[in-house]
């Protein structure tokens, strides 16, 4: 059997502040709720731990996040916000008609990305109110708690639809894989995103096993390269971080 | 390493955080009577499902208190001529009375028509015969360290009770079995859970939140900078 060809969408640092981001979310998923619904706050009634839990874990990703985007920035995450907050018609006919053909990111994942990033300011933005309010009643603004929840019900429907997207639907999971090891498969790739897999000099596509000579994917004359592809979408992972 | 050449297309993106963030924010002014809105054109079921509804639990110790009716007792003591245990039938054989009543949290958030059931702090009081010089009510909760206190004015209010049921049931646990002060025109953290204690003292000392800068006399709506 022929080797499965690979093509790298994630680079290091792109999955290390996705993985920051996603695993200390759950912490203070699970830490909130338990304050927040009562049936939860009576079965583990220790509030005052699970809200130590909660902020020191909030705390923690401020800094981590914070960590990651620093090194990141000279490690080609500023290639990755680019890519990700740039919208062209290709993007606007994926958002209206479904069509359009996506570059590394679609305009779905664009928009997702967009919107976890806001939250997280928010999230963060009116925790710290939350905290600081309990200490100086300055800062304890009656909506604070509205804000707060509010985006925990909105952030809960986003990670469902990321969940099964990710987990269950059958043409979206294969890209797990990138998010975890980096690499997905080149035909996959091809056919989701096929501005960017399709680039025929791509570096990054090269056979499993890796220390071949770089390959293409696959014959020019089966890929519509876009007359811009080559200039959009080349992937911020180049220096292999 | 060359920088990657410009990707194609309008940073929208960014715009689009800036617009998330800005009106995330903003809703700090707005989100309480834009839910006012909404709410009062729900149906009552779908109302519950809106953030600013129901009960949150808050605690302030390390676990939440347990009742056992065998091993319970009220105290009623400080300034009063007979000092007084009372034990849970005690209390519920004392004159009844019932209310319907909102509960503001001063975090935000509100219970509507709460129905409690309980006993009015005249006659509580009156099983330990308050000195004239009592002005005051300290309750204390079995959650150490949580305690509050009313001034005997406040307490007199006529929607003001020790409650030991809610909504048609004995109190459970996480609202503050077996009993509950419940006091509708302040905010929540007045309405001492799983009250073990009510000394009588001659003036008004500062609750565990109050200790923490929240106001004594927390009326809704007129204190901890709401409307004030």
């Amino acid at each position: 059997m022929a080797p499965e060809r690979r093509i790298r969408r994630f680079s290091r640092i792109e999955r290390a502040l996705h993985w920051v981001h996603a695993s200390t979310f759950f912490v203070l998923l699970a830490s909130g709720l338990v304050l927040y619904v009562p049936r939860l706050s009576e079965l583990v009634a220790r509030r005052q731990l699970v809200k130590d839990v909660h902020i020191y874990t909030g705390l923690a990703w401020a800094v981590l996040i914070g960590l990651v985007i620093l090194l990141g920035l000279r490690h080609g995450l500023r290639g990755t916000i680019r890519e990700l907050e740039r919208f062209d018609a290709e993007d606007l006919r994926w958002l209206v008609h479904r069509g359009g053909r996506a570059g590394r990111f679609n305009a779905g994942q664009k928009l997702n990305t967009i919107v976890t990033a806001a939250f997280a300011v928010l999230f963060a933005i009116s925790g710290f109110l939350l905290w600081y309010g309990e200490r100086d009643t300055r800062f304890r603004l009656a909506n604070t708690i509205l804000l707060h929840d509010g985006l925990m019900y909105a952030a809960v429907v986003l990670l469902a639809g990321h969940l099964y997207l990710s987990l269950v639907h059958p043409s979206t999971r294969h890209a797990l894989r990138g998010m975890i090891l980096g690499s997905v498969d080149a035909e996959w790739a091809c056919r989701h995103h096929p501005r960017w897999a399709a680039l025929p000099d791509d570096p990054h596509v090269r056979a499993e096993g890796g220390d071949r000579e770089p390959e293409r994917l696959v014959e020019d004359d089966q890929l519509p390269v876009l007359a811009d592809a080559r200039g959009s979408d080349v992937p911020s992972g180049r220096d292999r971080a | 390493m060359p920088p990657p050449p410009e990707p194609g297309g309008k940073p929208y993106g960014r715009g689009a955080f800036l617009l998330f963030v800005a009106g995330g924010l903003s809703s700090l002014a707005w989100a309480s009577p834009a839910l006012r809105v909404i709410d009062s054109l729900l149906p009552g079921g779908a109302k519950a499902l809106l953030p600013s509804e129901g009960w949150r639990i808050y605690t302030v110790g390390t676990s939440m208190p347990r009742f056992d009716v065998r091993s319970w007792r009220l105290r009623i003591d400080g300034l009063v001529s007979r000092p007084h245990d009372l034990d849970y039938d005690a209390l519920v054989r004392l004159p009844r009375a019932e209310q319907t009543s909102d509960f503001h949290c001063v975090t935000g958030w509100t219970v509507r028509n709460v129905r409690w059931a309980g006993v009015r702090f005249r006659d509580l009081l009156a099983l330990a015969g308050p000195l004239p010089q009592a002005h005051a009510l300290r309750f204390s909760s079995a959650e150490q360290p949580y305690e509050d206190t009313l001034t005997l004015d406040q307490a007199s209010r006529p929607d003001a009770m020790l409650a030991y049921e809610m909504d048609g049931r004995p109190l459970s646990r996480p609202h503050g079995a077996p009993a509950r002060v419940v006091m509708p025109a302040m905010y929540g953290y007045k309405n001492v859970k799983w009250v073990e204690r009510i000394e009588l003292v001659a003036h008004p000392s500062d609750g565990f939140w109050e200790k923490l800068g929240y106001d004594r006399d927390a009326w809704v709506g007129h204190s901890n900078g709401n409307g004030a």
